[in-house]
């Protein structure tokens, strides 16, 4: 293409794409809907976060305070940073069962890899966010609520 | 020296006070109250309204704590920025440094002072208003200079030289396409080009002259975005390379000045686009008779500032849509593209107009 021609096709081009960019922006003005800013404290009470929000571990119960927690180890093995200390005992037959789960939020980077490689799929990331506190002990967190079960 | 435009207050006093004289004093200052009122009362609504533009582009909602929907943003931030210290850095031209804000702040308030808001609202009825516009515009690039040039800062340096490059340049393009209205219309005073335009949507200068009113129109409001320093033209505060570029050393009032100044100038740029092809302070008429009596009965001022405020949101949605080229496409951009196009359309609109092509 010689200079004169790839200045006249620049000249017819130029304007088009500029205005494919205000149809853009255009479009987002004029459409409310597109807003993604939350008002957040405002908002608290109808805050829903997204689904792969990673907020704190959480040990999953069902509806009779069961979990599916075999005390394996593979999540304290693969968590980066020591925030995981799986604790087992003995039940009465003798069987190896969760004695205690030890997760400790502020070594926790929020990187999901105990969830990851649960084979058993009992952990996931807790939704909620609001967990500043000015006491270090309520960052080490229990996090099976009865012991010894399964 | 007379004013052109009579206003009450003066003539009675002319009239009936014990020292006629008294009235070229209460007169001026009748002019500087007018103009101060339009050009600092209408800056905190620009400003709110940019933030708001500009989130609402992004997505976001600006501001939305301060007042009903963050409407007292801006006054807040003004009250921040009087009462913050006025300091100049070490080794500043002192005398230039605080000379600097002042005289750009001149520039947009001599440009409003021309500016017919409508039928009984402008201070001075110049005969030659565009030529005397062409001169101010050189002010503000002037004030640009001497502030990147004194605060002893090599990256405000570069950008007063950049943007002196660039503002000099479409300076040519600017002073172009007010000669074609000049051309168009057989006049150089504003008041004689609104009244050019006068009658129906059609007689407008965007639209009277067949598709080169609407190219003059791009092309002005491509080249008044250069002469205001705003984006995509904003080499002068390329923020990602010279952080803010000629006023960065400046702060409190002196910065205040530097942007009441940005928005001043969008309102004088916004009201020449709308009397050069948007008819001035003249109603929209459609030509249906019932219509326009609804629509003549708002007052002029009212459309004015209408065409000024849509005009102002073109040139908002401008800088938050189109990105910032480098300085060397915008300089190929003015003298390889622009210049030429204003040098055709100058030849054009004089072909037009002699052989009567208007609508």
């Amino acid at each position: 293409m010689t200079a004169i021609s790839k200045y006249f096709h620049a000249v017819v081009t130029g304007p088009v794409s500029l205005l494919k960019g205000m149809s853009v922006t255009l479009r987002y003005f004029f459409n409310p809907k597109k807003i993604v800013t939350e008002q957040y404290p405002e908002n608290k009470a109808t805050l829903k976060m997204h689904e792969r929000f990673r907020g704190r571990v959480e040990l999953i119960h069902n509806e009779q305070n069961l979990h599916t927690c075999t005390a394996c180890g593979i999540c304290e093995k693969n968590c980066p940073n020591n925030s995981i200390n799986v604790l087992s005992t003995k039940n009465i037959a003798g069987k190896k069962v969760l004695g205690k789960y030890l997760y400790r939020l502020d070594s926790c980077t929020q990187c999901g890899f105990c969830v990851e490689s649960c084979p058993f799929g009992c952990l996931r990331m807790a939704h909620d966010f609001e967990r500043s506190s000015a006491d270090k002990q309520s960052f080490n967190m229990t996090l099976n609520k009865t012991e010894g079960q399964g | 020296m007379t004013f052109g435009i009579p206003n009450l207050i003066g003539d009675l006093v002319r009239e009936y006070s014990p020292w006629p004289w008294l009235a070229l004093g209460v007169n001026v200052i009748l002019a500087v109250t007018a103009v101060l009122a339009v050009g600092i009362g209408s800056a905190p609504i620009l400003i709110y309204m940019e933030r708001k533009v500009c989130a609402h582009v992004q997505c976001r909602l600006g501001p939305m704590r301060l007042g009903w929907h963050g409407i007292l943003q801006t006054i807040a931030d003004v009250t921040k920025l009087l009462f913050k210290e006025v300091y100049s850095p070490k080794g500043v031209d002192k005398i230039v440094y605080y000379l600097a804000p002042m005289i750009s702040l001149t520039a947009p308030f001599f440009t409003l002072a021309l500016i017919p808001f409508g039928e009984q609202w402008q201070v001075i009825n110049l005969e030659f208003a565009v030529p005397a516009i062409i001169a101010i515009n050189g002010l503000g690039l002037f004030a640009i200079l001497l502030g990147g040039w004194a605060s002893n800062n090599k990256y405000s340096l570069l950008s007063a030289l950049r943007s002196g490059a660039l503002m000099i340049s479409y300076e040519i393009s600017f002073a172009m396409i007010m000669l074609f209205v000049i051309m168009i219309s057989g006049s150089a005073s504003l008041n004689e080009i609104i009244a050019t335009q006068s009658g129906t949507v059609l007689d407008w200068w965007i639209f009277k002259l067949p598709v080169l009113g609407f190219v003059a129109f791009v092309m002005f409001m491509c080249v008044s975005t250069a002469e205001l320093n705003r984006a995509p033209f904003d080499i002068a505060e390329a923020e990602q390379e010279l952080t803010a570029g000629f006023h960065t050393e400046y702060t409190g009032t002196a910065f205040a000045m530097f942007y009441l100044t940005e928005y001043i100038n969008l309102i004088a740029a916004s009201a020449l686009g709308s009397i050069f092809f948007l008819g001035g302070w003249q109603a929209p008429l459609v030509g249906i008779e019932s219509v326009d009596k609804i629509l003549l009965g708002i007052p002029g001022l009212v459309w004015m500032f209408a065409k000024i405020y849509f005009l102002i949101f073109l040139y908002m949605m401008f800088r938050w849509t189109w990105l910032r080229p480098r300085i060397d496409q915008l300089m190929s951009f003015e003298w390889k593209f622009l210049l030429p196009l204003s040098l055709i359309l100058l030849g054009l609109g004089a072909l037009f107009t002699a052989m009567g092509w208007v609508l």
